[in-house]
């Protein structure tokens, strides 16, 4: 397959970035920010996504969806990127679509698939713990109580969790934390007795809960996938949601970047544009260079999922893993060569390096990822 | 060093740390979390706490807010290496500053070099007491990396200079007393040539100070306005049109001050910090090899770097340091600030993301974070110091 977009791609990011662009610039998560919206994102647009048939991007045609790939996800992540804009699209129609396509039942995807596909539902996957994210320590328990579990707990950095209509939640339904075996994924509705769900406020201004789970009753029904064999289910939707976090930052990057550029061909100090000094100029380039790279790692990564996610693991953590770093590289590079200008609220270059924070922990960090790497290799 | 000398500074070391352990309160022994903990004094100041208060005047009383000035000018009079005794000694123990301000680090060593004895005696004391905080006015909208080509005039009108122009990213302005502003006096001049040094009162007519808000969420500096300012001329430091020497050696007192910034606020250990949320194996290895190979690179660095700035000290002391070496410590101190607190935050992980709540101290890391990215840009930027290693250190040519 070529790494290159195909004509249907081509358009599918025309109309994503049209969208985006002209409804959420950077301006609109400004403004979500400063008026502390309750949702954090706009109901509206979201209309719009499902509309646009993007809420059900990755749902087969028969639930109502697009029956698009990764790749094309991506696309649609990465022009999320360039604005920052918060949209539950990560959380439902990426990760959470992926998990019931990929481990529901016939009831399970007819009752959930259609409505992510129309934009009425909102779901998300809850899975970290600890301060880090490391999916085997999960240790949230799930004991058999009758016909069905209880469960209790906590996680933290649950995307839209203050919003969601649906939890995809990983416990432990055996074993220790650190093993493979013993995991389950569990159907959670957020408004059953013993959840409680607490909106934390992140640096990014994009949308996050911590939730804990008090002995909160679930039927047999509301497993998904398999007992205890969750960690394959697991494995594959994680680095769904990790290559479509490194296209976010792809776009962000590149948009930081352009933003950057932009600057050094217009400041000017010792009476040259400062974009005249090579030891500027260096950076940029080396910059550039840097996101190509990371742009056709995370290219191969999409396909490697479009083709077979199970064996996908290696390009994923190759990109995720060089998203952080470029990422990272990017917004530093960014508000240094803005100088004071960079510094300040009022101008948008630090939405960027804030976003690029939290992208960098969803789902695993450049460390997290190179040691994937290092142990896939048997190193 | 003689003998006698080294008894006496045993003494000197033993007499301080008794002083200090009887005087300095407990609370003073605690890293500094936020700005509220650091005391800026001032006229409109207040103590943050009865410990805050007690701690800066014993230290006061002592001259040991600024221990190296001469006594008369409410300094303590210390030798060279006496001084290093007394910070080693608070070092030990943690001790917080007493008192921090720009007149201490930035206006105060150019008073002393610079200014007329009629200044050094109604400035230095102030500040030595806390009594006047003092901000820095040069940076100006179009006059950053390029500070020379400043633009803010001060006109001659008998015994008057009558200032006209603006300032940006003036840090406190909103709560200085008094500034030292560079100003053009002759814009005929060269660039160089054409600027004075001068302070005021930001009391005066026709000044006026509006906050900018920082990425941290916080609001530590302002645009500077200067509508016709009156300022006597008896208030300009050093000679008219010759203050950019003044600037010049200001700033590279400012640059070894941040250089060091990062010395102070953590405490404890990097990977201690970092196995409180990312825990340890079996063997007691932070459970993140990549994480702990960075915070072990930084240590070493960080060591590193702390013998050079001892090292930076004693030449100046002893007279052999490079005028632009400060510049080589600015630039490497303060990346290496900045890479402190990227650590911090990945080994903080999820936690570190969060922005107001309780349990994060409303944001305390992310904050502290945000506003470590300045250090590679206020008191001039990476760039510009490696640029000047370059020219006057290296003397490459065209540089
Ligand atoms: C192993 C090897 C094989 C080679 N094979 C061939 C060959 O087959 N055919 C052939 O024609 N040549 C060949 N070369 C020569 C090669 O192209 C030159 O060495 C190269 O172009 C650099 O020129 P120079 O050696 O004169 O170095 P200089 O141009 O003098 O450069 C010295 C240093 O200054 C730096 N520099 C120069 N200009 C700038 C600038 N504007 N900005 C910043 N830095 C600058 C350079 O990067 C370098 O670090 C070979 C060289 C090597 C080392
Ligand atoms: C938190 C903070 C506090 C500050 N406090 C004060 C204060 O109290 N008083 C005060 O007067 N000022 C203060 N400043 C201002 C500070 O000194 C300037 O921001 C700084 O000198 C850079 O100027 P600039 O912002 O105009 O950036 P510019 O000079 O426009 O620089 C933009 C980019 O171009 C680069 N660049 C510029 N020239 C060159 C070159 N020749 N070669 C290579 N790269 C170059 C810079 O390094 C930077 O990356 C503060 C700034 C900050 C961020």
């Amino acid at each position: 397959m070529a790494l290159v977009l195909t004509e249907e791609q081509s358009m599918l990011r025309d109309s994503a970035r049209g969208l985006i662009s002209d409804k959420a610039p950077v301006s609109h998560l400004r403004s979500l920010r400063d008026s502390r919206d309750p949702a954090g994102f706009s109901k509206e647009l979201w209309h719009s996504f499902a509309e646009m048939g993007f809420a059900g991007l990755l749902v087969p045609e028969e639930f109502g969806g697009s029956g698009l790939g990764f790749m094309e996800a991506g696309i649609v992540m990465e022009e999320i990127g360039r604005t920052l804009m918060p949209s539950p699209f990560l959380a439902t129609s990426v990760v959470a679509a992926s998990a019931l396509n990929r481990g529901g039942n016939a009831a399970q995807k007819s009752e959930y698939l259609p409505k992510v596909s129309n934009g009425s539902l909102l779901a998300t996957l809850a899975i970290d713990e600890g301060a880090k994210h490391r999916p085997l320590q999960t240790s949230l328990q799930a004991v058999r109580a009758g016909n069905g579990f209880k469960l209790s707990g906590a996680k933290a950095l649950v995307v839209d969790g203050h919003v969601a209509d649906l939890f995809i939640i990983a416990a432990r339904t055996a074993g220790a934390a650190g093993e493979r075996e013993g995991l389950t994924l569990f159907l959670v509705n957020p408004k059953a007795k013993g959840v409680s769900i607490e909106r934390t406020i992140m640096v990014d201004a994009h949308n996050a809960a911590r939730i804990e789970l008090a002995n909160v009753e679930v039927n047999a029904d509301s497993v998904l996938g398999e007992v205890d064999q969750g960690a394959a289910l697991l494995d594959g939707v994680l680095d769904i949601g990790r290559g479509a976090v490194a296209a976010e930052m792809v776009g962000l990057s590149e948009e930081v970047f352009n933003r950057t550029v932009e600057y050094l061909k217009n400041r000017k100090q010792f009476g040259k544009l400062i974009g005249e000094f090579q030891a500027l100029q260096h950076r940029a380039a080396e910059l550039y260079v840097d996101i190509e790279i990371t742009r056709a790692a995370t290219m191969k990564a999409l396909q490697a999922l479009d083709t077979d996610v199970a064996k996908a693991a290696s390009s994923v953590a190759v990109a995720k893993a060089r998203a952080g770093t470029t990422a990272t590289r990017a917004v530093q590079e960014g508000v240094q060569m803005h100088g004071g200008m960079g510094m300040t609220d009022q101008f948008d270059i630090g939405f960027f390096m804030k976003r690029a924070r939290v992208c960098e922990e969803l789902f695993g960090d450049a460390s997290y990822h190179t040691e994937q790497l290092a142990r896939a290799r048997g190193y | 060093m003689s003998e006698t000398e080294d008894v006496d500074l045993e003494q000197f070391r033993n007499e301080t740390r008794a002083w200090l352990e009887s005087n300095c309160p407990p609370e003073m022994r605690k890293p500094a979390t936020s700005d509220a903990d650091v005391f800026w004094g001032g006229r409109n100041t207040k103590f943050a706490s009865e410990p805050q208060r007690i701690w800066f005047e014993r230290m006061r009383d002592k001259g040991w807010t600024v221990p190296d000035w001469p006594k008369e000018y409410g300094g303590g009079g210390l030798s060279a290496a006496e001084h290093k005794v007394l910070r080693a000694e608070m070092g030990r123990i943690g001790a917080r500053p007493p008192l921090s301000s720009f007149g201490i680090w930035m206006l105060g060593p150019a008073l002393l070099k610079y200014g007329n004895e009629a200044q050094k005696k109604e400035h230095l004391p102030k500040i030595a007491a806390g009594l006047i905080r003092w901000c820095q006015g040069y940076s100006e909208p179009n006059a950053g990396s390029d500070l020379a080509s400043l633009q803010t005039r001060a006109e001659s009108d008998g015994d008057d200079f009558v200032i006209t122009g603006s300032k940006i990213w003036t840090s406190y302005a909103n709560y200085a007393d008094w500034i030292f502003c560079l100003v053009r006096t002759d814009s005929a001049a060269k660039k160089h040539d054409g600027i004075s040094f001068i302070l005021f009162d930001m009391n005066s007519k026709g000044v006026t100070t509006k906050p900018i808000l920082l990425i941290s969420g916080y609001s530590p500096f302002c645009e500077t306005f200067f509508d016709g300012v009156r300022v006597p001329k008896s208030h300009v430091v050093g000679t008219v049109n010759r203050g950019w020497d003044v600037a010049k050696y200001l700033l590279q007192h400012e640059r070894a001050m941040i250089s060091g910034m990062g010395e102070r606020g953590v405490g404890r250990p990097l990977g201690q910090i970092a196995a409180d949320s990312v825990g340890s194996d079996a063997q007691g290895k932070l459970d993140d090899s990549m994480l702990r190979g960075r915070i072990a690179s930084f240590d070493v660095d960080e060591a590193a770097l702390a013998a050079c700035a001892e090292r930076a000290v004693d030449l100046a002391k002893a007279g052999q340091a490079h005028p632009a070496f400060s510049s080589a410590m600015k630039y490497y101190g303060t990346e290496l600030n900045k890479r402190r607190y990227e650590i911090l935050m990945s080994a903080g992980g999820v936690d570190a993301l969060e922005w107001e709540s309780e349990r994060s101290r409303q944001g305390a890391r992310p904050r502290a974070w945000l506003r470590t990215k300045a250090n590679s840009i206020e008191g001039g930027t990476t760039e510009v110091m490696l640029g000047i290693v370059a020219k006057r250190i290296l003397d490459l040519p065209g540089a």
